[in-house]
């Protein structure tokens, strides 16, 4: 026999050599690094019933504490709604929404008077509340034109196309957009009735009710002297009863800055919801901001919601530390505490009891 | 050459298989032969036995499919659900277009239809990020950076071949966690395929050689031990036996020749100078028995024109004309030389399988070798027996010319050698025994141990001998002393004398019964108990015998067969196919692979011949052995030695599976949980697909804010150290199955995902309720609320993933709070700063607002707690069951705790 064959070769043979023998012998021995061979020093956590448990506990402990902190402050926080859309007849408002009309001239008014039966001590904040108005729909949060109404003229000649359909009124709108087009622009007055009778008008402060770096930055009038000169190409929102640059007689809070509409121009998140329309400055130390006692709220009434079955209503709230009435917080808070602890004992328990069994099982074992 | 002259008779040669020169076959002692081809293309061996190189998914893979199904039912069914609530909430009066919020001239003039396609389009685009789409680059970068850990690994590293492991494809790593069955050659795979000649026995006398550097320099040592014990006639009777009983080549001066250049079988040098030598054989085997009778003295100098040279103890060259070479069969299993000596003596020699060697000889002699023959082969060895007879002249004048004849014949040839051959071998009495070993591996046995503590089925695929074979089974553990064999071959099916085919139907029937129909139900696969009460089956199977069972001649019984051949294989623990052609084995990987529950297979083997079966696995891997780089071209892994196969499985499986199967399921709940609050917030917004979260969120989430933990935790989770996965092999069972992958498990992730998406929203929503959040009394817009939810989510979702690490290094600290503080710092940036190129600055001052009110802060924190809450609560309620519960109890992390509970 001349040649050799063996069973098991077949292919590999010339190759290999070729790959073996062709190029120098390259040392390729792995780097003994620590990354490279997976061992980096690591914690290990366990997570064990005996790490958990007292998790458990002190998280208990702490949260109803805290719980019953909010929870307290929560209810402290005065607040009284007073509903106004009118749908009822016997409301004093029902006249003015059922006979509400967009070409009226005359502004339609309607006083209704409600009995404060505590003092509001600090600081009260005036809210208009609107409901089943969706300001979070898409249509209309995405209708409005922020470089316009950051000032710049570009845009307010000719805004963004998202305005469509509150773009143009033969000229081009500012505030251009849904948002703006439907401002809420019923004026409310409150008045204290002193119990001789005489009527006090609240003073009710209308600065500070917007962020101040929409204020101060994110919203800005068209440069130039005169906000009417400025404004002078532009149509006012199709159910704006006045220009924008007659919002407001002062004129750091006039045009895009005038805080109502920076207020308004924030959308809401839920079609329920609140803004913030004035405030009630406390007075001293001496009085409360609003005395127990009757008081009238009028309404001057422009902004039509029952074509959606909408309802308007006016809050007056104090505010805490965490803002307004709120028992959600508190109660969340002391729910998850008292769960916790519960279960901590619980689960000590279980734990204690099945636990040795089965370390005594294991060993057995 | 002419065959054909004009003025000459035809000459006739015959042309056999032993006359075929196959790939890699070296031409020696002459300068040119002439060939014919026979097969060519196509019908090549090589063509043959090749298979195309399919594309090799992973289990993981189909489970993300199958996943990914779920999640777009899901994503659908969302859309349609807001789509018709669109409709049906429009059409009372006065909400679809209210005085404030009119349409522009263009959306009235749509068609009613036209707009409810687009608005479900609109929905499927808001709802898209349900559909992980960047799960799959996660996937694959984890896949492509995680594969460096096994080339860099030194533990695969061989100093010998100066080479680690390599990786051919990153796709299959967490295959590696996965196997179930391990189909691995034997021949340079199992074993170093290096024979070594261990011991011999001569008329009944054992012969150790003990000291190798003796044998190698110092003749005189083992031979004055054979003194004393058989004579030395006999003793030399057998040496020359040995020496004159083979079909080796001697290849004079290989020193120059490269060590890649040599073809298998080709021996190293030999440490005596005058002699540098190497032997050729086509078994390695002869070579070792070459080299025993050299250590006793006795050398072969090679073949000279038909004369056998030896050279003695005395140093005195003895010359042997060989007659005629016997050749060795499969049938047969023995082989024989008929010499002549100087003196004109003619002696046959014979060697072979005990078997076939014992029923030739003299009875007497039989019982005396028989012992030493059974130890040896139980010990792993692979034993010959030699025999030897002296032939009259008449006697050989007989044989001879009849094996002339046979040999001529031009019908029915081999069955006219077979006769001749087996006339001509009898009556020969046996000289002696040898015993040689097929060297394992290192730590073949340990490692094949490991693999089957991990609950996996080893099967061997060889095309080697049964006894071969068998012995390697024994010598690696695969088959222990009390294991069973059941056997399935060409030689039980022919020992009745009934037709094959019904033997072996029979012999299935036996065997099932026994292996698996009595076998002591085991509880759904995951303990099975090592204690001795239960029967092991080992079982073996031939090629022959196999491909009469993948193809009977009644196409019906298939089915029933290959039944019956899965359900013994599976009740086994080892299964060894001997004999088998590398199509075969293909065959057999391919047949496992599609049987009942589709388990997982590996293919582990070095040579061209398992390339097929390398292939045809779910993960093939070539050990980078002596045949060449076949293997590890087609291979998806390659390792330099088959003990790094534990490594490779136990630890770096093992760890793979763990990360990915927890990226994967992972993946599905954050973007469950993100998008999940989205699709609520469409109730409170009229269907009007406003996306609850900014656009720069939306997009970032996946790619900025909650990629990089899982990334590094897919790259670096341990949650076992590797040493405790490779001292405990049964922890590779937990995942066996794609434990993490099953519906369970993310079923369990799918609801997680959902109450934290709950909890996300209407914990906030319970908050906005009065939006008066800030101590100044202004309020909160839609885009505060998005800014709370989100929050609430990146940071929920990047705790869930601290909860779940095990394994923190500072990669993961550096990674985890980075990209928490990167939100932060990203958050603030994007609301601080008018961006002239955004239409609408709906952020600006959104996060420094929110994180300005003490109310945001508490309810963030309160439903980052409650979120994770149950996470907590399972620690504690995890019972530890089992006997090994409490140590895993110590190091399961959260997410597999459901594993636990199962057993």
């Amino acid at each position: 026999m001349a040649a050799s064959y063996n069973a098991k070769e077949e292919d590999g043979h010339l190759s290999g050599s070729s790959g073996l023998g062709g190029t120098a012998i390259r040392t390729r021995k792995p780097d003994n690094t620590a990354f490279k061979q997976q061992r980096l020093p690591a914690w290990q956590p366990i997570l064990t019933a005996g790490t958990v448990l007292p998790a458990f506990f002190v998280i208990g402990l702490i949260f109803i504490p805290i719980g019953i902190g909010l929870f307290v402050t929560s209810n402290n926080i005065k607040e009284i709604e007073i509903e106004y859309t009118g749908t009822e007849t016997s409301s004093p408002c029902f006249n003015c929404s059922h006979n509400f009309s967009w070409n009226s001239t005359t502004p339609c008014k309607c006083v209704l008077s409600f009995f404060l039966d505590q003092p509001f001590e600090s600081n009260v904040f005036m809210y208009y509340g609107l409901s089943n108005f969706y300001q979070n729909h898409r249509r209309y949060v995405k209708s409005r034109d922020d470089s316009q109404l950051n000032g710049d003229l570009n845009s307010l000649k000719d805004p963004s196309k998202e305005c469509e359909p509150y773009r143009f009124n033969e000229k081009p709108i500012a505030p251009c957009g849904a948002i703006a087009n439907s401002m809420f622009n019923d004026t409310l007055d409150l008045f204290y009735i002193d119990p001789n009778g005489t009527k006090n008008p609240i003073p009710l402060i209308k600065k500070g009710i917007a962020w101040w770096t929409d204020k101060h930055v994110k919203f800005r009038n068209p440069a130039g002297s005169n906000l009417t000169a400025v404004f002078r190409d532009t149509a006012k929102p199709v159910n704006w009863l006045k220009p924008v640059y007659e919002l407001d007689t002062d004129s750091e809070n006039n045009g895009f800055i005038n805080e109502d509409f920076i207020v308004w121009m924030r959308t809401a998140a839920l079609p329920t919801f609140r803004k913030l329309y004035r405030i009630i400055q406390k007075k001293n130390n001496m009085t409360p901001t609003l005395p127990r006692g009757n008081y009238t709220l009028e309404v001057t009434y422009n902004y039509p919601v029952r074509s959606f079955e909408g309802r308007k209503r006016m809050i007056l709230s104090t505010i805490s530390w965490m803002g307004g009435k709120n028992p959600f917080l508190g109660i969340a808070y002391i729910t998850v505490g008292s769960i916790c602890f519960f279960l901590g004992v619980v689960l000590l328990f279980i734990h204690h009891k099945y636990g040795n069994r089965n370390n005594s099982s294991d060993i057995s074992n | 050459m002419h065959i054909y002259k004009a003025d000459q008779e035809p000459a006739v040669r015959s042309l056999g298989p032993e006359n075929l020169l196959l790939k890699g076959a070296t031409l020696k002692n002459t300068k040119k032969i002439n060939g014919v081809a026979v097969y060519t293309g196509m019908e090549t061996k090589m063509a043959l036995n090749y298979q195309g190189k399919s594309q090799k998914r992973s289990a993981v893979e189909k489970s993300i499919n199958a996943f990914l199904l779920v999640y777009l039912c899901i994503l659908i069914s969302k859309a349609v659900v807001c789509t018709t609530l669109k409709y049906v909430w429009q059409s009372k009066d006065g909400q679809d277009e209210p005085w404030y919020n009119q349409k522009t001239q263009k959306e009235k003039d749509t068609n009613m239809y036209v707009k409810m396609f687009t608005d479900f389009l609109s929905f499927m685009v808001l709802f898209n990020f349900i559909i992980p789409v960047s799960m799959y680059v996660t996937v694959e970068m984890q896949k492509f950076l995680g594969s460096f850990f096994i080339t860099w690994d030194k533990d695969f590293f061989d100093p010998e071949i100066q080479e680690g492991a390599l990786v051919n494809t990153s796709d299959l790593n967490e295959e590696l966690g996965q196997v179930e069955y391990v189909f691995t050659d034997k021949t340079g795979t199992l074993t170093q395929n290096n024979m070594e000649f261990i011991e011999c026995c001569i008329d009944g006398f054992q012969y150790r050689h003990r000291d190798e550097l003796d044998g190698f320099t110092v003749t005189d040592g083992p031979v004055s031990k054979l003194q004393q014990k058989a004579g030395l006639e006999k003793e030399e009777l057998f040496l020359r036996a040995l020496c004159l009983c083979h079909t080796v080549q001697v290849k004079e001066d290989g020193a120059e020749e490269t060590p890649g250049d040599q073809v298998d079988g080709v021996d190293g040098m030999f440490p005596q100078p005058e002699e540098e030598r190497c032997f050729i054989a086509s078994s390695p085997d002869e070579i070792a028995l070459v080299k025993g009778a050299m250590r006793y003295g006795f050398t072969f100098l090679g073949l000279e024109s038909k004369n056998m040279k030896i050279k003695n103890r005395q140093n005195d060259i003895e010359e042997y004309k060989l007659l005629h070479v016997l050749n060795f069969d499969p049938v047969r299993r023995r082989m024989s030389v008929i010499v002549q000596t100087k003196s004109g003596e003619t002696l046959l020699f014979c060697k072979g399988a005990d078997s076939s060697i014992f029923p030739r000889v003299k009875p007497e002699e039989v019982e005396r070798i028989r012992l030493h023959v059974e130890r040896n082969a139980t010990e792993g060895y692979r034993t010959l027996c030699v025999a030897f007879k002296q032939l009259s002249a008449e006697e050989y004048a007989v044989a001879d010319t009849g094996l002339r004849e046979a040999r001529l014949a031009l019908q029915d040839r081999e069955d006219k050698l077979m006769a001749i051959y087996n006339q001509v071998e009898t009556g020969m009495s046996l000289i002696g025994a040898t015993a040689v070993e097929d060297r394992l591996q290192e730590e073949a046995a340990e490692t094949m141990e490991a693999l089957q503590g991990a609950g996996i089925k080893v099967w061997v695929l060889t095309g080697d001998k049964m006894e071969t074979a068998k012995s390697t089974c024994y010598a690696c553990r695969l088959f222990q002393r009390g294991t069973e064999l059941l056997e399935l071959t060409v030689r039980t099916l022919e020992d009745g004398r009934t037709k094959r085919e019904d033997k072996l139907l029979e012999l299935l029937r036996d065997y099932h019964r026994r292996a698996v129909q009595d076998a002591p139900p085991v509880k759904a696969g995951v303990t099975r108990s090592w204690s001795t009460a239960n029967q092991e089956y080992g079982f073996i199977i031939d090629g022959a015998t196999l491909s009469l069972l993948m193809n009977p001649p009644r196409d019906a019984d298939a089915c029933l067969y290959r039944n019956l051949f899965l359900q013994i294989c599976q009740n086994s623990t080892a299964v060894l196919c001997c004999r088998m052609a590398p199509l075969q084995k293909a065959q057999i990987v391919k047949m496992v692979k599609n049987s009942k529950g589709s388990p997982i297979t590996l293919s582990i083997g070095d040579g061209a011949n398992d390339v097929s079966m390398i292939l045809e696995a779910h993960v093939g891997i070539g050990v980078k052995g002596k045949e060449g780089r076949q293997a590890v071209r087609n291979s998806d892994y390659a390792i330099p030695k088959l003990k790094h196969l534990k490594k490779l499985l136990l630890a770096h499986g093992h760890l793979y599976y763990v990360r990915i199967a927890h990226l994967v399921q992972y993946f599905f709940y954050k973007n469950l949980c993100f998008i999940l609050p989205q699709f609520l917030y469409q109730f409170f917004c009229g269907y009007s697909q406003q996306p609850l979260y900014d656009a720069a969120y939306l997009t970032m989430y996946n790619i900025c804010f909650t990629s990089m933990p899982i990334l590094a935790y897919s790259l670096l989770e341990q949650h076992m150290a590797i040493e405790v996965l490779l001292d405990n092999a049964t922890l590779y069972r937990q995942i066996a199955k794609n434990a993490m992958l099953r519906w369970r498990p993310f079923l369990y992730w799918t609801v997680l995902g959902i109450f934290q998406g709950l909890m996300f929203f209407f914990g906030v929503r319970f908050l906005f309720s009065n939006p008066a959040l800030q101590d100044n009394g202004q309020v909160f817009g839609n885009w505060s609320y998005g800014t709370i939810v989100f929050t609430v989510l990146v940071f929920t979702v990047t705790l869930k993933l601290a909860l779940d690490t095990r394994h923190w290094t500072w990669i993961n600290h550096f990674v985890i709070w980075g990209s928490l503080a990167f939100y932060v710092f990203f958050s603030f940036f994007w609301g601080g700063i008018i961006w002239p190129f955004l239409k609408q600055q709906r952020l600006y001052f959104v996060f420094a607002n929110m994180l300005s009110s003490v109310s945001a802060w508490l309810v963030i924190i309160i439903l980052i707690l409650l979120s994770l809450l149950p996470e907590l609560l399972l620690v504690v309620l995890r019972k530890p069951r089992g006997p090994h519960s409490r140590q895993m109890a110590a190091v399961t992390p959260l997410s597999y705790k459901h594993l636990m509970e199962r057993y």
